[in-house]
C-alpha cells in the first residue's frame, strides 16, 4: 500500500507546481457551476459572454500582475501598480484628445497618432518604476516603503496633472485599443513575452538568482543594483501599459482609476504560486492566479451574492495561498535534504 | 626549484581593514607565486576571512595595496575581481538555492545562445553538458542536475561551489573553509578537486582549520593572529607543532625565527 502511495507521490512531485493551482481553478469553476444549477438554474461555465467579460475584466490586473510577479521573484514587492495605472492613464489620455473638444489639456497637441499617447503612458509608468528602482537599489530602503511612497505620490500626481478633473474626448484610434478583444490580446502577448524572458534569458535567470540568494548573485558578478532598477522599471512600464488600456477602454481617464489594483495583482501572483520569499514563481502560475480572481468575481456576480462577501473570500484565499507558500518553504528547507 | 623563477601572481602590501574601532586586519604583506598552493590558518577572528574579502573586492580595504598579476589593482566589486581572474568560494556557500546545478555553476557567466536586442537567450544544453563534464572530474555524484540546490546534501552543494570556481580557467582560486561542514567522503572529494588544480598549475589560497588537510595539500602556510600575519612556513620544512604555536602565540619568539626562512 505504501509503495503505491510512494509511486503516486513521485508522480505528483514530478508535475509542475502550477498543477495544484490549476486544480483550484477548475474546482472553483465547477463549484460555481453546481451552485449555479441549484440556485439560479443555469450554467456558469457554458456561457460565452460571461467568460469573455470575465477575461476582459482581469486583463488589466493581469498586465500589472506580470510585472509584479518578476518583482516578487526577485524577492521585492511593488505596491505602486494601481496608482501608476491612474497616472499613466491620465498622461496618455491628455495626449489622445480630439480637436473637437475646445478645453483639451494641451490644446496644441490634439489629434495625434494613437501611438504617441500609448508610448507616453507606458513611458510615464517606466519613469515612475525607474524612480522606485533607484530608491530601492541605491538607498537600500525596503521595496515595501519605496513603492508605498510611489503609491501615494503617483495618485497625487494623477490628480495634480489636470487639477483633479477627468480627461475625456479621446480619439477613435486611441479608444479602439480598449475595445473588443484587444485588452485580452495585449495581456496574453505580454504574458507570453515575459514567460519567455523569465524562462529562457539571462534577464530571467538573474532575477531568480537575486531572489534566491542576493549575496550569491552579487559575488557571482551580477550587477545587483542595475538589475533591480531594470526590473522595477519594467514593472512600472507594464503598469503604464495597463493604464493605457484602462483609459482606452473607459474612453476617459481620471485620478481615481485603478484603485487597489496593486493588491489584486499581488494576490494573483501569490495565488499563482510565486513565493514572497523570492526565487520561485512562474508567469504561467500568475496567469492561472489572475483567472482564479476572475472566476471569483464573476461567480459571485453570477450567484447574485453581495459584493462585500466577495472581498472577504478573496482576502481569505490570499492568506491561504501565503500559508501554503510558507508550508512549502519550510518543507524544502527541512525535509528534502540528503537525497 | 622551478617555483623560484615563477612570477608572483598576488601580492599585498600593508593591507589594513578597520571596522570602526576594530582592527580586523593590520598591515598584511602577503605574496603568492604562480602555480603555488598556500593555506591561510589562524584562530577565529584572526583576520583570515577579512583578508580574503579585501582581495576579492567584497570589501574595500582601509589602506594598503594589492598587486594582482603584476598590476596594482583596486577592486570595487566582486565582479571586478572575477573579471581579473580570481574565483572565490565563500564560507557561507554562495549558491542560489532555488536554481539548478548548471545555473549555479554558470551564474554570472552564462553560455549565450543568441542575443535578441538587450536580451540574451541562454544555451541551457551547453551549460548542462559542461556541468556534467566539470562534475565528472571531481567524482561527485549528483543524481539529477536539474534539481534545485535546496534538494542537495552539504557535500554535493560544496562540490558544486568548488567546481564552479575550478571549472573556469582562472588565474587564482580562493576557497574559504571548503570542508568545514563536510563528512569524510565529501572532504575527500573536495580535496581531489584541489589536487586537480595543482596538476593544472592554477594557484590556490585555502583557508582551513584542518592542519592535517593543510599539510597534505599545500606548499606553504601563512599564519594569521589577531589581525596580523605572524609567519609563513613551507610545509616541507615545518610540522604541526610549529604551526599550532604560531596560531596560539605560545613560544612565539622561538618559532618566529624559523618561520621566516
Amino acid at each position: 500500500m505504501s509503495e503505491i502511495r510512494q509511486k503516486f507521490m513521485n508522480w505528483y512531485k514530478g508535475l509542475p507546481t502550477e498543477f495544484n493551482i490549476f486544480l483550484v481553478l477548475i474546482g472553483m469553476a465547477l463549484l460555481f457551476e453546481v451552485l449555479g444549477w441549484i440556485f439560479i438554474g443555469q450554467s456558469f461555465i457554458l456561457n460565452k459572454r460571461r467568460l469573455i467579460i470575465m477575461i476582459l475584466q482581469v486583463s488589466v490586473i493581469g498586465i500589472i500582475a506580470i510585472g509584479v510577479t518578476q518583482v516578487i521573484i526577485m524577492a521585492g514587492i511593488d505596491l505602486s501598480g494601481g496608482s501608476l495605472v491612474a497616472f499613466s492613464a491620465i498622461v496618455a489620455a491628455s495626449l489622445a484628445q480630439t480637436s473637437n473638444y475646445s478645453k483639451a489639456v494641451f490644446p496644441h497637441l490634439t489629434d495625434l497618432p494613437f501611438l504617441i499617447p500609448v508610448f507616453a503612458g507606458i513611458g510615464a509608468g517606466l519613469i515612475a518604476g525607474f524612480i522606485s528602482g533607484n530608491l530601492i537599489a541605491r538607498t537600500g530602503i525596503p521595496a515595501f516603503i519605496a513603492t508605498l511612497g510611489m503609491l501615494v505620490s503617483a495618485r497625487g500626481a494623477a490628480a495634480w496633472y489636470n487639477n483633479g478633473k477627468p480627461v475625456s474626448f479621446l480619439s477613435d484610434g486611441f479608444t479602439s485599443l480598449g475595445q473588443g478583444a484587444w485588452p485580452v490580446v495585449i495581456f496574453l502577448t505580454v504574458a507570453l513575452v515575459f514567460h519567455i524572458l523569465m524562462r529562457y534569458t539571462k534577464y530571467g535567470k538573474h532575477t531568480y538568482a537575486i531572489g534566491s540568494n542576493e549575496e550569491a548573485a552579487r559575488v557571482a558578478g551580477i550587477n545587483i543594483k542595475r538589475h533591480k532598477i531594470i526590473v522595477y522599471s519594467i514593472a512600472g512600464a507594464l503598469s503604464g501599459l495597463a493604464g493605457v488600456v484602462t483609459a482606452s477602454r473607459a474612453m476617459s481617464a481620471q485620478a481615481g482609476m485603478g484603485m487597489m489594483y496593486e493588491l489584486d495583482a499581488i494576490s494573483a501572483a501569490v495565488i499563482g504560486g510565486t513565493s514572497l520569499f523570492g526565487g520561485r514563481g512562474r508567469i504561467t502560475g500568475t496567469l492561472i492566479g489572475v483567472l482564479i480572481l476572475g472566476v471569483i468575481t464573476s461567480g459571485f456576480v453570477f450567484l447574485r451574492i453581495n459584493a462585500y462577501y466577495q472581498d472577504m473570500v478573496k482576502g481569505a484565499i490570499i492568506v491561504g495561498a501565503v500559508i501554503l507558500d510558507q508550508y512549502r518553504n519550510n518543507k524544502i528547507k527541512n525535509k528534502d535534504k540528503d537525497i | 626549484m622551478s617555483s623560484i623563477q615563477k612570477k608572483v601572481i598576488l601580492r599585498t602590501k600593508g593591507l589594513t581593514k578597520h571596522y570602526g574601532g576594530v582592527k580586523a586586519l593590520e598591515g598584511a604583506d602577503f605574496s603568492l607565486k604562480d602555480g603555488e598552493h598556500v593555506a591561510i590558518v589562524g584562530d577565529n577572528g584572526a583576520g583570515k576571512s577579512t583578508f580574503i574579502r579585501q582581495v576579492t573586492g567584497v570589501e574595500i580595504p582601509t589602506s594598503g595595496k594589492i598587486y594582482f598579476d603584476g598590476e596594482l589593482v583596486n577592486f570595487k566589486t566582486p565582479a571586478d575581481a572575477k573579471e581579473a581572474g580570481i574565483e572565490t568560494v565563500y564560507q557561507n556557500l554562495a549558491l542560489a538555492d532555488d536554481l539548478d546545478v548548471p545555473s549555479n555553476i554558470f551564474l554570472g557567466q552564462e553560455e549565450i545562445y543568441f542575443n535578441l536586442g538587450p536580451f540574451s537567450f541562454l544555451n541551457e544544453k551547453k551549460m548542462y553538458e559542461k556541468s556534467l563534464e566539470v562534475l565528472a572530474k571531481t567524482g561527485v555524484k549528483i543524481p539529477n542536475l536539474k534539481n534545485p540546490m535546496s534538494h542537495m546534501s552539504g557535500g554535493q552543494r560544496q562540490c558544486v561551489a568548488v567546481s564552479r570556481s575550478a571549472g573556469f580557467a582562472s588565474k587564482l582560486v580562493i576557497l574559504d573553509e571548503p570542508t568545514a561542514a563536510l563528512g569524510v567522503q565529501e572532504t575527500a572529494q573536495v580535496e581531489k578537486i584541489i589536487k586537480n588544480l595543482k596538476k593544472q598549475d592554477i594557484p590556490l589560497i585555502v583557508i582551513s582549520h584542518n592542519l592535517r588537510q593543510v599539510f597534505d595539500l599545500v606548499d606553504k602556510i601563512w599564519v594569521f593572529r589577531q589581525g596580523k600575519i605572524v609567519g609563513s612556513v613551507e610545509t616541507s620544512k615545518s610540522n604541526t607543532n610549529e604551526i599550532v604555536s604560531l596560531i596560539t602565540g605560545i613560544k612565539q619568539e622561538v618559532d618566529q625565527e624559523a618561520s621566516f626562512i
